[in-house]
């Protein structure tokens, strides 16, 4: 919402304050300013002045020099427009003064452009006469103005040399641009804004009084009105006027218009736009001769309907969109847009003016469904007070007279079958002062509604809400506008009091950050893709046809096939992420992610699915599998997530089958780890080696434990045995160290790998592993004798499985 | 005997004396003191001495051995670290040359934000609450004042899955479960991921983070909304920070404001970042709607409580200076290298 503060002190005439001033605390009482423009920001030093006498210039022919009376004195200006005679008023900046912009020129300048007097071809020129461009307006706002030269006045503006042209052009205003929160309807228009500017600076408001002389005719024997939809359309006003004489309107409507960004069309079109404005009102003006049966009916379209807007544009409706029709046709989209048979032309004789409320949310839908926005939706999408629908088309009415563009028909046709009353809530000062903390006088809290309008009914303790006011409805509300006029800067300042509660973070975050952590270590960076993917990703992924990820959540209304599904597999961010790296030729990228996937219980969804936390791991460049896995083992060390293997697995899709295993804890799956299938590398486009891990943390969770117990140093000795062993190179050492574990018994410290080798020397589809097996007793000296046994055991075993050792 | 003695020390003390390094140092006191030496010589031919001298004799041998004992003692230190300072001039190295360093992961500048967030909000005592991403709008929407048609449920807005089961568009619902369970008092904070249907750019995601927070109690007042946010501001931005509360409107809060504080890159001054206002707004907050508490199951005219609304991504960005919002889901390492 926009407001000239001209157009706001035409309510608020005592408005004293300076421009930031104003803002400073419209912005503290509610009403945010985004910002504002001082049409006069740039002009300086420009005042009206009349040509006296033109002469050639001595020595150029595009160029003529001017005396101009600019009241104390008479300048000499040289000047190459075309347009000016002797007798022309016209805008004189002086020496010194400044211009917003330069003829002919489309730059900005921030700053304006000073002019100062010099010499042009060798005579003396003591100041510039404006064009309307170079005072930063243009030939939309100032249509006399000429296409190319000097603004020259019209001699029905009055002005005299040595005034101040930019007064009296009207361009010594500011507009201020707020931003208006949705619940305040009333304050998207003039009144609206310039009641909350009167609160604020507490001053007095003069809205329009409003009163329509009218003729002795009846509006009733010209239009008849029936609402057949009265959901969509809670009330219909209705208006004549005849003989209407389309002329220009006023300059101060003009102006006031002009400052709003609205071009001047003539005084009907002008009246429409300026109550829109002046009420928030959106109106209609229909040729009454053009009206069939001189009957109009409110209803909702038929689907398939096809309508041509005043803009010439054939559009599509359906049942849901509400329009205007008179005896035989339609005439105009209710509250979007009229039609092009009903439109008002230069020849109208006789308006049929209506002021209607339409049901906000409705016009909503119905203008995106139709694809046509204006002025008119923009404010009934709000939600307007129908009792406004009655005023503003009386203050059109009263307009129409006071500007003799025709004459109003005596009546108002009023369809208004559930009049909305005014609310009646009860004044609580102590319940007001209690939610805001504050102690605030009741005098003072009547003070401030009385300025709102708010009535106070001393009798029974409470106050009559206006019905424009729609967002007041409970304490909470009110508590709110005595907040607001209050001040917000002046409500103490105090802490909670009450029982003392105990910050804390779930367990599960707390494994969370162990996880973090552990990953930081190892040269892991925390990444963060999106929840939602395309559902090519699982073809990517070479998941088959029946893969259960497949089955995922769509989203109804995705921003395109790229975000349609909820994912089920964390993978594809990952993967998508490390390509971005791997696209950017970073040598080496390292990457972890902590998200959600979304896995439905059924489709399509009837409860909220479950949405499981995966630690996500990803990498390339430096590092191989067994980086991946010591990454994944530490992280569950820390957890304290003890008996966890990899299990090889051969069957998950998209990885590499000879490089993937699961996690596992006996039969609880914790995550899986492996090579990226080079496939999917290739889809992906990353062609390094690949890694990644995908760790369950719910089950991480559930299964992590903070608790340890101090064990005591071991006192007594160990005694290690190297065992290296020959055997078949599709053998996992995982088995081998199964089947030490297993046989060694209570006295085996550690079992740990430090040799696997294949080559020459063990022949042919076999490999050679290394064992240390490190033996001690807590309470005792082990004797040789003891070990030696331990190691038969773990030896004989070892043979059953055609494992001998190494010669 | 004794000039013998005397003549066994003198020479003793001079080779010693003249040793370069510590091998011939011990082969002197192998020759002096070990088993064939010298000085164990004269021992040996203590028999010889009459019975009478013994003693003098002995006192004089052991004070000869002490001698030269100390002397070897001295000595050997000394050599020692001769030998070392030369070791030590042969293992200069170029201290310019760059220190060794591990590969190490950074944290997502977005979860840096949120933990610092969190950290102060915990110390204060509130509790972080996690709840579901994908959500029923009626807690999403309806049970926060957001009724059927109001304009914030548009399509535009909102992704649906199906009609009563959307992606949340605030964490707000965690404070609606919350509530709704009635354990009084609630001091909670949630913070998550929330979506919203923003087509991708420099300042848009579709889906980002929010922290929001909740306190309900008896007499809970906007007074103690002011000073919770005021010390939040103070220990998050800096001691110096200043805050303004702005009148604004939200469906589940009345009274509603959004909160200002003083630039923290400027002071106040104003400059590009406050776009010269000296001001940067940080987030939304307000006294609980008492039709949102009704709903929730709590009594409004005996509970009050406030909440407030942090849009995480916007505290990473002005934190960091960052100027596109797009950065922080690329993953790109030489970004995340950066924090």
């Amino acid at each position: 919402m926009n407001t000239p503060i001209s157009w706001i002190k035409a309510y608020v005439p005592d408005l004293d304050v300076d421009v930031q001033e104003f803002v400073d605390k419209m912005t503290l009482s509610g009403s945010h300013v985004e910002g504002y423009e001082k049409k006069d920001k740039n002009l300086e030093k420009i005042v009206v002045g009349q040509i006296k006498s033109i002469e050639k210039h001595p020595d150029a022919d595009k160029l003529v020099v001017c005396q101009v009376d600019v009241g104390k004195e008479t300048l000499q200006i040289v000047t190459g427009a075309k347009n000016v005679n002797t007798g022309d008023l016209v805008p004189v900046v002086l020496d010194g003064g400044k211009v917003a912009a330069a003829h002919g020129d489309d730059t900005e300048y921030p700053n304006g452009i000073q002019i100062k007097k010099g010499k042009l071809r060798g005579v003396e020129s003591n100041g510039m006469m404006c064009g309307i461009e170079e005072l930063g307006s243009s030939r939309d706002f100032y249509p006399e103005a000429p296409e190319d030269g000097i603004y020259i006045f019209l001699p029905e503006s009055g002005v005299k040399p040595g005034d101040d042209a930019v007064k009296a052009l009207g361009l010594d205003d500011t507009v201020v641009e707020y931003e208006i929160t949705s619940n305040r309807v009333d304050c998207f228009s003039m009144i609206g804004m310039a009641r909350e500017v009167a609160a604020t600076f507490q001053k007095p408001f003069y809205p329009p009084v409003v009163t329509v002389k009218a003729n002795d005719k009846d509006v009733n024997d010209f239009i008849k009105v029936r609402v057949e939809d009265t959901d969509l359309c809670t009330r219909y006003c209705a208006r004549v006027v005849e003989n209407i004489k389309i002329g220009p309107s006023p300059k101060w409507m003009q102006d006031r218009l002009k400052a709003m960004g609205i071009r001047s069309i003539n005084n009907l079109v002008d009246i429409t736009n300026y109550i829109m404005e002046e009420y928030g009102q959106p109106m209609h003006a229909y040729d009454l001769d053009t009206i069939a049966k001189h009957e109009i009916v409110v209803k909702r379209a038929a689907d398939g309907d096809t309508f041509t807007t005043l803009d010439g544009q054939e559009r599509k409706m359906d049942s849901g969109v509400l329009m205007i029709c008179d005896g035989e046709k339609e005439v105009g989209i209710a509250g979007i847009m009229g039609g092009e048979n009903s439109m008002i032309t230069d020849d109208v004789k006789t308006v049929l003016f209506e002021a209607a409320c339409f049901d906000g949310t409705n016009i909503r839908l119905a203008s995106k469904r139709i694809g046509l926005q204006t002025d008119a939706s923009f404010k009934f999408t709000k939600g307007l007070d129908p009792n406004t629908a009655y005023e503003a088309i009386n203050r059109a009415c009263q307009l129409v007279e006071e500007m003799g563009c025709g004459d109003v028909v005596g009546g108002v046709v009023d369809v208004y079958p559930e009049p909305v009353g005014q609310k009646v809530l009860p004044f609580e000062p102590e319940r007001y002062n209690a939610l805001l903390g504050t102690d605030i006088p009741k005098e003072d809290m009547l003070k401030y509604f009385e300025r709102l309008e708010l009535k106070y009914n001393e009798a029974d303790n409470t106050l009559t809400i206006p019905t424009f006011r729609q967002d007041l409805g409970c304490m909470a509300d009110l508590a709110e506008e005595v907040a607001r006029f209050y001040g917000y800067d002046n409500i103490p300042v105090s802490l909670p009091k009450g029982e003392a509660t105990v910050g804390k973070k779930p367990f599960n975050q707390r494994v969370d950050d162990v996880a973090r952590e552990i990953c930081e270590r190892n040269g892991f960076s925390g990444g963060m893709t999106y929840s939602f993917e395309s559902p090519k990703v699982f073809d990517r992924l070479l998941l088959p046809e029946d893969a259960k990820e497949r089955e995922a959540i769509v989203i109804s209304n995705p921003l395109g096939e790229d975000f349609s599904i909820m994912r089920t597999l964390s993978l594809n961010g990952m993967l998508t992420s490390l390509a971005t790296n791997y696209n950017r030729r970073n040598k080496t990228a390292r990457l972890y992610e902590l998200g959600n996937i979304y896995l439905p219980k059924a489709l399509p969804l009837t409860e909220l699915p479950e949405e499981k936390m995966r630690l996500t791991l990803g990498m390339y460049g430096e590092g191989d599998f067994f980086t991946m896995k010591g990454v994944v083992e530490e992280i569950l060390d820390k957890l304290g997530i003890l008996g966890v293997e990899c299990e090889p697995a051969g069957d998950i899709p998209y990885l590499h089958p000879g490089r993937q295993a699961r996690i596992q804890k006996g039969k609880l799956n914790l995550g899986l780890i492996g090579q990226i299938h080079p496939e999917v590398g290739d889809n992906y486009g990353i062609k390094a080696e690949a890694y990644v891990a995908v760790l369950n943390m719910e089950t991480l969770t559930m299964l992590a434990s903070f608790d340890r117990k101090y064990e005591g140093i071991a006192k007594f000795p160990a005694s290690t045995r190297d065992l290296s062993m020959v055997m078949d190179k599709g053998l996992f050492v995982g088995q081998i160290e199964h089947v030490i574990q297993k046989n060694a018994g209570k006295i085996l410290e550690s079992c740990e790998l430090f040799d696997v080798y294949e080559g020459e020397q063990v022949g042919e589809g076999k490999k050679s592993v290394a064992f240390s097996l490190i033996f001690r007793a807590k309470d005792r000296n082990l004797e040789s004798a003891e070990v030696d046994k331990a190691v038969e055991k773990v030896l004989s075993a070892l043979k059953e499985m055609g494992i001998e050792l190494r010669a | 005997m004794k000039e013998k003695l005397e003549a066994i020390k003198a020479d003793a003390l001079a080779k010693i004396s003249s040793a370069k390094d510590l091998d011939s140092l011990n082969d002197i006191k192998v020759a002096i003191l070990g088993k064939k030496g010298e000085l164990t010589a004269v021992l040996k031919s203590m028999k010889d001495v009459a019975p009478e001298e013994r003693p003098v004799v002995g006192q004089m041998v052991n004070e000869a051995r002490a001698a030269i004992e100390e002397k070897l003692e001295e000595e050997k230190t000394k050599i020692t670290r001769l030998l070392r300072t030369e070791k030590m001039k042969r293992e200069i190295i170029d201290v310019t040359l760059p220190g060794r360093k591990n590969m190490r992961g950074h944290r997502h500048p977005n979860q840096i934000a949120l933990e610092d967030l969190e950290r102060v909000f915990i110390g204060m005592g509130y509790e972080v609450v996690d709840g579901p991403e994908v959500e029923y709008d009626r807690y999403n929407f309806e049970l926060l004042n957001i009724p059927e048609n109001h304009p914030a449920k548009d399509e535009q807005d909102t992704f649906y899955i199906t009609k009563d089961i959307l992606l949340r568009t605030q964490t707000s619902p965690v404070q609606a479960r919350v509530m709704e369970k009635g354990k009084l008092p609630i001091r909670m904070i949630s913070p998550g991921r929330v979506f919203r249907a923003d087509e991708v750019d420099a300042t848009h995601s579709p889906s980002f983070h929010q922290l929001e927070g909740l306190v309900i109690d008896k007499g809970i007042t906007f007074a103690d909304l002011k000073g919770t946010l005021e010390q939040f501001a103070k220990e998050f931005f800096g001691e110096k920070t200043k805050v303004k509360f702005r009148p604004h409107h939200f469906p589940f809060t009345e009274p509603s404001a959004e909160v200002d504080i003083t630039c923290f890159k400027c002071g106040g001054k104003g400059c590009r970042m406050c776009k010269g206002s000296g001001w940067i707004e940080i987030l939304g907050c307000g006294m609980v709607h008492p039709n949102v508490l009704d709903m929730c199951g709590i009594d409004s005219k005996e509970y009050q409580g406030f909440a407030f609304g942090i849009g995480l991504e916007r505290v990473t960005l002005l934190k960091y200076e960052i100027d596109d919002m797009r950065l922080l889901y690329e993953n790109d390492v030489r970004f995340l290298n950066q924090f």
